[in-house]
């Protein structure tokens, strides 16, 4: 078993600039990944990351217009923190090396995005995310920090109420080992491949967020899942916002700037939410081109497109053979973003000892019931920075975790031999993982209704049955990607479940989370967050106030 | 594509001192190929190296300058450029889609070519001898014309990285025959082609007076992975490959402790032996890898 | 439409010998190579070991010989490398470096020269009070090298690295341009003098391969030429590489007419 000060799963943004901070502070630091760390599905945000560093900004100006753009859930303490720490942070990546786009003064650049007053989101081309997690990924190469690279974790350490590290298999070797940590961050990223298609990664399958919620994390939110506009249809590709941030068109089979109708202010930059309604709208109403609409890019000339969109051209070329060149990008609303996850404060702490949790797969809660562009990595940037710093000190102070006995891993060990040996009965997980993406997608998508939502949570369960008895092919030890993505589908199913819970159970519509049954918001019932617990029969839902410091709840209209 | 396009006569660069010093059986032998298959061409005596990608890494611009010289020559002539090296083929289409690409850059270009009295309107096609044949004679032609069909001759192919790379330089979506070109023309003329994947590696030249050991290895790798899966003879289409795959083979098979002896010969001495020319009228005699045993074998000893 | 994968195997737990076996699927006229791997492991064989994630060319899991070039399997259409619906297309792991199994390369060899080259900024002179204030042409330029994304297809199929171990190949070189080309970076001339040394930027046989397979333009060769080019500026020509292009430059000059 090896021991460490702090254990980082998860390579991302967060868990990167996580690792960084912790060990600035002089701590014994290392991070776990199933991937190599430049493979980690932070590479794939394009559009920005969002600051108030312009003369005429203001981080409350920020803060007022992700409060809002959150349909008033976000903790407003949590985004006061956020948008008032974001300009250090991103002069920060730049003194770092982050090739931002400059203005003619030779300052940070920012684009217009949706949901923002004011144009505020500092960018790299369309690479940002890339971009900017070569550059902490080169700052660790410099620390010789040494991840545990293409290690899959299994499960958590919870001994006696506090966190003391991680299960985890070498995946080079399928032998699973203990690694204790005095604090361990958990920074997983997200759980598109829930839904089917997704703008996800193929490893977006929300370990870390399964993991801690069955180790008795409580989790927020879950129902809150973010569609982005354009995605390319089939594979379900992210074409980025910043395509809209530079000037480009939605359009209906019509050629109608159908955003008129529905945010008359900020037409194609309203916030994420609104607009996928609005495009699921004018497609369900017969105005769409081949279930899509039109992003209509022409009107901003080759060179613009070159310069700023160059990445996104190629997929569209690529992957829809288009070229926005000369023609618009058909596209339509796909599941991105999972605005829930794990409960922390604004330091990043889980409410069990010694476990934090910070990125997508944290809930802070700054997001809220939906998330604006460029905040994303902000947050990552962010919390990151902060859940490494609390981890740090906290583990100053902390013996190293003594007494944990190989039965952890022992546990671990004999659950993958019972999976291994499955006599070949049951389904391939394949099977059961496109039955769950096409259900939450049809059932758990932009709208909401009972009825449906109830047939998924019994189909959820149905496949949590059904997963008892699905078997492995594969019974090699050597990069088993067909056992790997067999535990990743049992992750999946555990959150799909507090996700479509979470829906049943909120009886309004607030931000991403629109129920046609329940048009209104319900300041009066549900200005609240659902928090669940697992217990052996299911989740278990509460309710959590939301933090209100200077904005009270307003109409949302854009 | 294997039709011609009817009579056109070409600018001939010959390019360096290389073929002119160093491999003059090359210049000599695609001549008189040339002049067999009724292809009219009409010698730049005065066209510039074209800095044969060294120059361009001290100073693009001035080999750009250089190779616009050349270009504006055959632009004046109202002629395509035929060149006889894979390397200037290569050189010459980058400076062409570099020019292409930047109208701007060309015009600060002619700016400099104003005293030679010379503009570059951007618009001439550089085609190698071995396009020509392709793309201008036609294969089919060709073939008309063997009368000594090396029937039975395996020859191993090796292109040259500047006739292969980058393809977005060099027309391969308008004419996507010159991917393989190298090997029809030895189809066409009635040989054997040895598959070997070294066809379309490097062959060391630009590296021979850097890192002799590296350079060594590459011409130890490839004619011994010809010769072991039965090539007769190796052919290439650039005089610097063939520099490097015959010149330094004899000092590569001594450090290697071993025999290669494969011989290696240019692009116009295989279509010339195909099309009847005798040995001397080919030059054969200035290689370091004798070509005796492929000249019985072919009955032209 | 029918696609048929010729593909490389390799089990470390079964003797570690190279094999290759034959799948045949059915598939949409869009699907990728990724695609089709991922359908016969899903459908047909789930012991192909393979790495990919994000399906939209931007992590590099999947870079692999594809017909015997490497290549982003999630970038390479079936219809583009299947001249007619059922021709065999060959899928192996990326060459130059070992194979841990199947289409898994240990790419341990490409992260060592890349941090050989020192690959983090390292800013010098007095802090500015914000952010650098660098031109917007500069970020522009640096674009290109920025844009790599480390799949290791230019490290796969470069042809000095076949002979030479110890070539620092093209991605390291390029990233190191990165930095070089940063006005922001003091350290320049420190890493020139680093990559001007053996196994370095004069080593390259200029052979274009690094460019072809580049599935992000990032042009390695491009930005070899550009170290090369600063170094032979900042005065370092005492090895083979810069004097033997010293040496061409001012013949090919003396030869020409034109001034300068």
């Amino acid at each position: 078993m090896s021991t460490h000060d702090v254990l980082v799963v998860g390579a991302g943004l967060a868990g990167m600039r996580a690792a960084l901070e912790a060990s600035r502070q002089g701590v014994n630091v290392t991070l776990l990944s199933k991937v190599q760390p430049l493979r980690s599905h932070s590479a794939a945000a394009q559009g920005g990351i969002n600051a108030a560093v312009g003369e005429d900004d203001s981080w409350e100006s920020h803060a007022f217009d992700t409060v809002k753009g959150s349909d008033y859930l976000a903790d407003q303490d949590a985004v006061e923190v956020l948008c008032r720490e974001a300009p250090g942070d991103i002069v920060e990546l730049e003194r770092m090396g982050t090739t931002f786009n400059r203005r003619d003064d030779e300052r940070l650049a920012t684009r217009p995005f949706g949901g923002a007053g004011f144009p505020r989101t500092c960018y790299v081309a369309d690479i940002t995310g890339q971009a900017i997690l070569h550059v902490i990924w080169e700052q660790l190469q410099k620390g010789g920090v040494r991840p545990y690279e293409e290690w899959f974790c299994t499960s958590l350490i919870v001994d006696d109420g506090v966190c003391r590290g991680v299960v985890a298999m070498d995946m080079t070797t399928g032998e699973l080992h203990a690694i204790l940590a005095k604090a361990t961050i958990l920074a997983t990223g997200g759980l598109g491949r829930v839904y089917q298609p997704t703008t996800n990664s193929i490893i977006s399958t929300g370990d870390g967020t399964a993991m801690a919620y069955r180790a008795g994390a409580p989790l927020m939110d879950m129902e809150m899942v973010q569609y982005h506009p354009t995605t390319l249809k089939g594979s379900g590709v992210l074409i980025t916002e910043g395509a809209r941030g530079e000037g480009g068109y939605l359009l209906n089979s019509l050629g109608e700037r159908f955003m008129h109708k529905y945010a008359p202010e900020k037409l194609e930059l309203g916030p994420r939410d609104l607009i996928s309604r609005s495009e699921w709208t004018e497609i369900e109403e017969g105005r769409g081109v081949n279930d899509c609409v039109l992003l209509d890019l022409r009107h901003l000339g080759e060179a613009t497109i070159k310069e700023r969109l160059g990445q996104i051209r190629e997929l569209a070329q690529d992957l829809a053979n288009v070229d926005p060149v000369h023609e618009p990008i058909p596209v339509r609303p796909g599941m991105h973003y999972e605005m829930g996850g794990l409960k922390t404060d604004i330091h990043g702490a889980t409410p069990i000892q010694g476990l934090y949790a910070a990125g997508e797969c944290a809930c802070v809660s700054v997001h809220g019931s939906n998330r604006l562009g460029g905040n994303s990595l902000l947050d990552t940037v962010v919390f990151g920075r902060r859940s490494g710093r609390a981890a740090a000190e906290y583990a100053r102070g902390q013996p190293a975790p003594a007494g944990i006995s190989e039965a952890v891993v022992q546990k671990d060990t004999k659950a993958i031999q019972e999976l291994l040996s499955r006599p070949q009965e049951g389904d391939r997980p394949a099977v059961l993982r496109r039955e769950l993406g096409e259900t939450m997608n049809a059932n758990v998508g932009v709208f909401r209704t009972e009825e449906p939502l109830k047939e998924a949570l019994a189909k959820v369960r149905e496949l949590m049955k059904r997963y008892k008895r699905v078997w492995v092919q594969n019974k090699g030890k050597v990069f088993n990607t067909d056992l790997i993505q067999t535990l990743e589908l049992g992750f999946m199913l555990d959150l799909a479940e507090t996700m479509t819970l979470g829906a049943l159970e909120r009886k309004e519509s607030r931000g991403a989370h629109s129920r046609r049954d329940f048009r209104e918001r319900d300041d009066q019932n549900f200005l609240k967050h659902t928090v669940a617990r697992h217990t052996p029969d299911g989740p278990k839902l509460e309710y959590a106030p939301v933090t209100i410091t200077r904005w009270q709840p307003e109409r949302r209209a854009y | 594509m294997t039709s011609g396009n009817g009579n056109q006569r070409f600018a001939l660069f010959g390019g360096c001192d290389v073929p002119r010093k160093s491999t003059p059986e090359l210049f000599m032998s695609a001549v008189a190929v040339c002049g067999k298959l009724g292809i009219e061409v009409e010698e730049l005596k005065f066209a510039p190296c074209t800095g044969s990608g060294i120059v361009q890494s001290k100073d693009l611009r001035f080999a750009d300058t250089l190779n616009a010289s050349t270009l504006a020559m055959a632009e004046d002539l109202g002629m395509s450029l035929m060149v006889i090296c894979s390397t200037c083929q290569g050189v010459l289409s980058q400076t062409n889609q570099r020019f292409r690409e930047n109208p701007d850059y060309l015009a600060e270009v002619n700016k400099e070519l104003e005293d030679l009295g010379l503009q570059y309107k951007g618009t001439t096609e550089v085609k190698h001898l071995m396009w020509v044949f392709l793309e201008h004679l036609g294969l089919d032609q060709l073939q008309k014309m063997v009368t000594r069909p090396l029937t039975g001759l395996k020859v191993a192919p090796f292109y040259g990285c500047y006739i292969l790379r980058p393809s977005s330089a060099l027309g391969f979506d308008e004419h996507p025959e010159r991917r393989d070109s190298l090997e029809r023309v030895i189809r066409a003329v009635g040989a054997e082609v040895v598959d070997f994947r070294g066809k379309n590696q490097c062959c060391g030249y630009p590296i021979v007076s850097d890192n002799e050991p590296n350079a060594w290895a590459m011409v130890g790798n490839h004619t011994m992975a010809a010769k072991d899966l039965g090539a007769d003879v190796m052919v290439t289409p650039c005089p610097l490959c063939h520099m490097n795959l015959d010149g330094v083979q004899p000092q590569v098979a001594q450090a290697r402790e071993t025999r290669i002896g494969l011989p290696i010969i240019h692009l116009p001495q295989m279509v010339g032996l195909a099309l009847g020319m005798q040995a001397w009228e080919l030059g054969f005699d200035r290689h370091a890898v004798p070509i005796q045993r492929v000249l019985e074998k072919i009955g032209a000893s | 439409m029918r696609v048929n994968l010729k593909v490389r195997r390799l089990n470390p737990e079964n003797g570690g010998e190279p094999r290759f076996q034959s799948y045949s699927i059915d598939a949409p006229e869009s699907a990728t190579i990724l695609d089709s791997l991922l359908q016969v492991r899903e459908e047909m064989d789930g012991s192909l070991a393979l790495r990919c994630a994000c399906r939209s060319a931007i992590c590099g899991s999947c870079a692999m010989r594809i017909n015997g070039q490497a290549r982003l399997a999630c970038k390479s259409k079936v219809v583009a490398l299947a001249a007619r619906e059922g021709d065999e297309i060959t899928v192996e792991p990326m060459g130059n470096m070992p194979t841990i199994k199947d289409l898994v390369a240990d790419m341990t060899p490409h992260w060592e020269k890349v941090r050989a080259v020192q690959p983090w900024l390292k800013p010098s002179g007095p802090e500015p009070e914000r952010e650098y204030l660098v031109p917007n042409r500069t970020m522009l330029e640096l674009a290109q090298p920025m844009g790599c994304i480390m799949c290791g297809a230019c490290v796969s199929d470069c042809t000095v690295l076949e002979v030479d171990k110890t070539f620092l190949a093209p991605a390291a070189l390029a990233k190191a341009y990165r930095f070089v080309g940063d006005p922001r970076d003091g350290a320049g001339g420190g890493r020139l003098n680093m990559l001007s040394g053996g196994s370095g930027i004069w080593d390259c046989t200029r052979c274009l391969m690094c460019v072809e397979v580049c599935p992000k333009g990032v042009d390695p060769l491009g930005q070899i030429l550009k170290l090369r080019s600063r170094a032979i500026e900042a005065g370092l020509t005492d090895n083979l590489g810069a004097r033997h292009t010293l040496e061409f430059e001012e013949q090919v000059r003396a030869a020409s007419w034109l001034a300068g």
